[in-house]
């Protein structure tokens, strides 16, 4: 038996089959996975993400600290504001994804539950000798509510004070009302929130929820909403060997102020003066089949590829992925479908945006 | 448990198969295998030969989890796809045991006992039990 969230009960009770996800019991779906992913598309659906690690920052200190840990630079937060970053190991490889919200008492960072224990160690090691804090809370349940209808539902069943600051937030906003930190943000491409509750309050809010008429999600559909949307997941996307420019993270690189010495931006400075690193683009494929993982990308004549994540995407009905491919890939490729050779269309790295398909660009 | 027809023998790898009247034998996956395979988007037959050996795969069924193959239980000639598949696979889904089928085929020298095989639907129950 894995670790369990607040919300393992309820999980099983709606009817989630449950797998295991980084050693945690998750729920998978809750009978169809299309099903889900539409509805979130549509109208609202609820992830339990309880298994993501969330680490407080507190203490004079923490502001020069994560200006230091992070590629991307919090110094521009306002408090209430959350930021997308790296966390880069000296060679500028990526140790970790996460997000960063600022709050009145410090910072609060959302990181991945698979890398949870080397990113924990890794912000120890660097806050030697910074006036910090670092205190991580799995007392915490997580929740997501994704999709168009997300934030009406979800004040529909909050108490005022946090219906009042869920119709209040604007996008990647943060507030505290009543005990917990909402955010609108998410992982879906949709409009939407991630709660963070006492775990003693998860299961009433859950069921609250659900009946309001938001839907159930899994861990399945959840991976399917985010590779529509071109959102990375640590570990298919990048990993301590890809820099982010390899991985379509560069806007998340913060370079100014130049005297921001954050950890991995010399190495990153020598290879965007070296150029010609792999980049990380969109591949289509119209065909019946569905690009996976691992799958070689031949290009015309710059050399090789990899799928790093591909599934049949439910919005558009036909095969998407995500690939690395050699700096100098053209607008086609070819990949290697059921031992024959298919050709896919190379393009930018989004697929689904808020319910529709983004167009087509060239990468 | 869900209800698995008497009038039909499966194999280990979750394929049901029926004898018709006209000595045809109609091929299908089982509401377990479906099950397993999560929601499914593409019924892709294979190309190449319409014989095949004993054991070979014959159709690629791709969903949202993975792709995993459909195998005849013995050397066979293809007769036809279900052809609803091709833009409503989620007839598998539905009613793997009907109008979810997925090939007819004719045996091809198949000597009788290779049937004897093949597991009946009191075996096939047993051996989703301990998987």
């Amino acid at each position: 038996m894995g670790q369990r969230s607040p919300l393992f009960a309820a999980h099983t009770q709606a009817g989630g089959r449950m797998i295991d996800f980084a050693g945690w019991d998750m729920p998978l779906h809750y009978g169809s996975q299309l099903e889900e992913h539409k509805t979130v598309r549509e109208k609202a659906g609820l992830f339990d993400v309880s298994h993501m690690t969330a680490v407080d920052v507190q203490g004079e200190g923490s502001c020069a600290f994560l200006q230091k840990l992070l590629a991307n630079d919090v110094g521009r937060l306002d408090e209430g504001r959350a930021l997308y970053t790296a966390m880069l190991n000296d060679e500028g490889g990526v140790i970790d994804d996460l997000i960063a919200y600022r709050l009145s008492w410090g910072y609060r960072l959302v990181i991945n539950c698979a890398t949870r224990e080397k990113d924990v160690r890794w912000m120890n090691l660097q806050a030697t000798g910074h006036a910090v804090r670092l205190t991580e809370r799995p007392e915490l349940a997580m929740l997501a509510v994704q999709g168009p209808a997300a934030r009406d539902l979800a004040a529909s069943v909050a108490t005022s004070r946090q219906a009042a600051m869920i119709q209040s937030l604007e996008t990647f906003q943060a507030g505290e009302a009543d005990g917990w930190l909402i955010a609108r943000t998410g992982y879906t491409g949709e409009d939407g929130l991630e709660i963070s509750l006492p775990a003693a309050e998860a299961e009433l809010f859950w069921s609250r929820l659900l009946q309001a008429g938001v839907s159930p999600c899994g861990l399945g559909c959840r991976d399917s909403l985010r590779l529509e949307a071109g959102l990375n997941l640590y570990g298919n996307e990048m990993d301590e060997t890809i820099t982010p420019f390899s991985a379509n993270m560069g806007q998340t690189l913060a370079w100014e102020p130049a005297d921001r010495d954050f950890i991995g931006r010399t190495a990153l400075t020598a290879i965007q003066n070296k150029g010609g690193w792999d980049r990380l683009v969109g591949l289509i494929f119209e065909g019946r089949g569905v690009v996976r993982a691992g799958c070689p990308v031949m290009t015309e004549d710059a050399g090789t590829g990899t799928v790093t994540s591909g599934l049949f995407s439910p919005t558009l009905g036909h095969a998407i992925a995500l690939a690395r491919v050699p700096a100098n890939t053209g607008k086609t490729a070819r990949v290697l479908l059921r031992g024959r050779e298919e050709e896919v269309r190379v393009t930018r790295p989004c697929f689904v945006r808020r319910g529709k398909k983004v167009p087509e660009q060239s990468s | 448990m869900d209800k698995i027809p008497a009038d039909r023998l499966y194999t280990e790898s979750h394929e049901w198969i029926r004898k018709e009247e006209d000595g045809t034998f109609t091929l299908g996956i089982t509401q377990h295998a479906q099950e397993l395979l999560g929601d499914i988007v593409h019924v892709i037959p294979d190309e190449g030969e319409t014989e095949l050996e004993a054991k070979a795969a014959a159709v690629t069924v791709e969903s949202v989890k993975a792709v995993s193959d459909v195998y005849v239980p013995f050397a066979c000639r293809i007769l036809s796809h279900n052809s609803a598949l091709e833009n409503t696979p989620q007839l598998i889904e539905t009613d793997p045991y009907d109008t979810g089928w997925i090939l007819q085929l004719k045996p091809v020298d198949v000597d009788p006992k290779e049937l004897d095989s093949l597991l009946d639907a009191t075996d096939y129950a047993a051996l989703c039990g301990r998987g």
